[in-house]
């Protein structure tokens, strides 16, 4: 029934906005489809905590202390996103960079790609997982491109073509791991796709088919994760896309891709019996971190410089799932969790700043604290947190990242510290100037939207100096769920 | 090879009319030519489902027979065909540089293909078990297709080629996914061409053609 209504409230919204999207009051009605997905997820949340884990619907829907955290999160940033996007769009309408048309395409997709993110995170059935990722990419598209400059119709149509072509090659692996069900599953096949039905029996499943698959999968998932070598597209729709989306692409997308890849993970290991799953994911983890760390120094664009940091972070937490065990997997749930809150906090002040001095070149953002203080703090704060300073929640979920990696696979340590270091220096070497410092830029025209910055920089700083054992048993559990 | 029915025999003739195709695509430089190309491409991907759904006995491969007909041989090539009278690109002839190249790096990626089939093949227990290799061979010349040409639209009909390969692999290893995960893919298929096709426009209103030599404006610097 929860279920029900946390996938209704976003679908039937979108369905609403895509009406009365152009009037004026559509921010609001948005807002309140937020709210209302929030408190329906928060409703799921306290079921499953005293039921425990559960299915729905002939099976076809699946809720674990695994999911349920990330349909928590996906719903909370996804309220804040539209208590934000309110006054930031309006700003933007009234600089004349939108039509009354487009906010309404902006604010219909948006609850569009709520739903399908939603809907990807509660479908028990490998097959809807893949539907709903590639209807999550098709609603997103057309929100990177609202702008309609060059550079935005250029990085959507790379988006499209680089996650269209990505998430092929997961429909193949998928194809091959219902292959690989079939023989075992068999019957007419309805169930051979259900998650709960292959984790049963993922001992039995054909090593050399589900081996293939997995790769299949972990690349075609790993292209939306924004996972090196397949990230291209990643900094340009952060970029170009308006800053609401940036938000939700870096903070719940980027999740929700990794959440696919580790559930076919989990079916993997159990078909394998050998560590390959876990040693490619720390593969690619690694390099996406490193390689996004060195990148972070030639950007010049301010959400650039966080599309990149996005990718360095995804990196880490993937590096984390790969080595497995409770602890890295707790830290990997963790981070995720931090990740999340932190950087969509972060585009939220990115975004005002560069509306304040009307361009993304950070060399021409300066003075932030002296025009407007909130902003400024703002983005110093996020900018701190996600660099891993303590007494942040990212500082903890690194920190036991990189324990658990000096236990267990020593050498990756050096590499990892060395790749944190160099993202270090570079972005706080940007952050500095453009928060400090002289301006004559004006004041923005309506007062920005700054309350959704410090409510998840305050989850975060609270998450580091204390986790609520509730909480932190939760994780422990999903933590145990994903270690198999 | 042992003995193969007629059914099989006639399988893998459709099977390997598809790998001619998606060769034939790579080759190609006109804009319609290629659509009609990916039509027959459909066409084939149909009679072979058909085939199989009646030496098999499935019903619900009769539907995605039919799916497969009304939506790639149909409704997308109509769609497509109007696009490209509106946007006045028929007789666009997209300039092919070493040609050869793209033949010998395509059969080196079929070569590959039925390598990485061969321990699926084995183990599956359909009739066109055989023709996995062929349909991962045409998933990755679509690939090739999409990486090699510079032409928004003759990207689009790779990506179209790629998912008829999808379809095809779909079905050599176990006769087609379930059908409710059909319709959705369906469904996003088609709305995925809904969004190509403003996405000529806007390509076109911001670039004044469809050549995406010219998007190249966000590298790293």
């Amino acid at each position: 029934m929860e279920i029900l209504l946390v996938l209704g409230c976003p679908l039937l919204g979108a369905m609403l906005l895509a009406v009365v999207g152009a009037k004026r009051y559509a921010a609001e009605v948005s807002v309140a489809i937020s709210l209302a997905t929030l408190l329906a997820a928060a409703a799921l949340v306290l079921r499953i905590i005293h039921g425990g884990s559960m299915t729905a619907l002939h099976e076809e829907f699946f809720i674990d202390p695994f999911n349920v955290f990330l349909v928590a999160l996906t719903a909370l940033v996804g309220f804040t996103t539209s208590v934000f996007s309110r006054p930031y769009m309006r700003i933007e309408a009234e600089h004349g960079r939108l039509t009354p048309g487009r906010l309404r395409l902006y604010h219909s997709m948006y609850q569009l790609f709520m739903a399908a993110m939603l809907l990807a995170l509660t479908t028990n059935n490998m097959g809807f997982l893949w539907v709903s990722m590639e209807m999550a990419t098709l609603s997103t598209v057309l929100l990177v491109s609202l702008y309609r400059t060059r550079a935005s119709v250029e990085a959507a149509w790379k988006y499209f073509i680089l996650c269209g072509v990505g998430i092929a090659l997961a429909l193949f692996g998928t194809a091959l791991l219902y292959a690989a069900a079939e023989s075992v599953l068999g019957g007419e096949g309805m169930n051979a796709l259900l998650w709960t039905h292959l984790n049963a029996v993922k001992g039995q499943l054909e090593p050399r088919v589900m081996g293939l698959a997995f790769v299949f999968l972990l690349v075609g998932y790993g292209t939306k994760v924004g996972l090196a070598p397949l990230h291209n597209w990643l900094p340009d729709a952060h970029a170009e896309g308006p800053t609401p989306v940036s938000a939700v692409l870096s903070g719940l997308l980027l999740n929700v891709a990794l959440y696919a890849v580790i559930r076919c993970k989990i079916l993997a290991d159990g078909a394998l019996h050998s560590t390959l799953p876990g040693h490619m994911l720390m593969s690619f983890g690694l390099l996406s971190t490193v390689l996004a760390s060195f990148f972070l120094w030639r950007q010049r664009d301010i959400k650039r410089l966080f599309a990149y940091s996005s990718i360095e972070h995804m990196g880490i937490i993937t590096f984390a799932f790969g080595m497995g065990g409770p602890i890295a997997n707790f830290a990997a749930l963790l981070h995720m969790t931090m990740h999340s809150l932190t950087k969509s906090a972060i585009f939220f002040a990115a975004g005002h700043a560069t509306q304040l001095s009307g361009t993304q070149r950070m060399d021409k953002i300066r003075g932030l604290l002296a025009i407007h203080p909130s902003v400024g703090w703002g983005l110093m704060l996020g900018g701190l947190a996600i660099l891993g300073m303590p007494p942040f929640g990212v500082f903890t979920s690194e920190y036991l990242v990189l324990i658990t990696a000096m236990r267990d696979h020593p050498w990756a340590t050096p590499i990892l510290l060395g790749a944190l270091a160099v993202a270090f220096a570079a972005i706080f070497s940007r952050l500095q100037p453009m928060v400090f410092g002289d301006t004559d830029d004006r004041p923005l025209p309506h007062t920005p939207a700054l309350v959704p910055v410090f409510i998840h920089l305050g989850i975060v700083l609270m998450m580091g100096v204390y986790i609520p054992p509730a909480l932190a048993e939760w994780y422990r559990l999903a933590a145990r769920l994903i270690a198999g | 090879m042992a003995h193969l029915n007629l059914a099989t025999q006639f399988v893998q003739m459709l099977a390997g009319a598809l790998l001619l195709i998606s060769f034939a695509m790579l080759a190609e430089r006109r804009s319609r030519r290629l659509l009609i190309l990916l039509v027959w491409q459909g066409a084939v991907l149909v009679a072979s489902t058909l085939l199989v759904a009646s030496t098999a006995h499935l019903t619900h491969l009769f539907y995605s027979a039919a799916l497969t007909l009304v939506l790639k041989v149909c409704v997308l090539p109509w769609i497509l065909f109007r696009l490209m009278r509106k946007l006045g690109i028929e007789r666009d002839n997209e300039p092919l540089v070493n040609l050869p190249t793209l033949m010998l790096v395509g059969l080196g990626l079929v070569i590959f293909a039925f390598g990485l089939a061969q321990p699926v093949s084995a183990l599956a227990t359909t009739v066109l078990r055989d023709t996995l290799g062929i349909a991962l061979a045409v998933i990755l010349l679509s690939f090739l297709m999409i990486l090699a040409r510079r032409k928004a639209f003759t990207q689009v009909i790779g990506f179209l080629s790629l998912e008829n390969g999808l379809f095809f692999a779909a079905t050599s290893t176990t006769y087609g996914m379930p059908m409710v995960v059909e319709l959705g893919m369906a469904l996003d298929l088609l709305v995925a061409v809904f969004i190509f096709g403003i996405f000529f426009f806007h390509i076109r209103e911001q670039f004044d053609s469809l050549d995406l030599d010219q998007l190249e404006s966000l590298k790293e610097d």
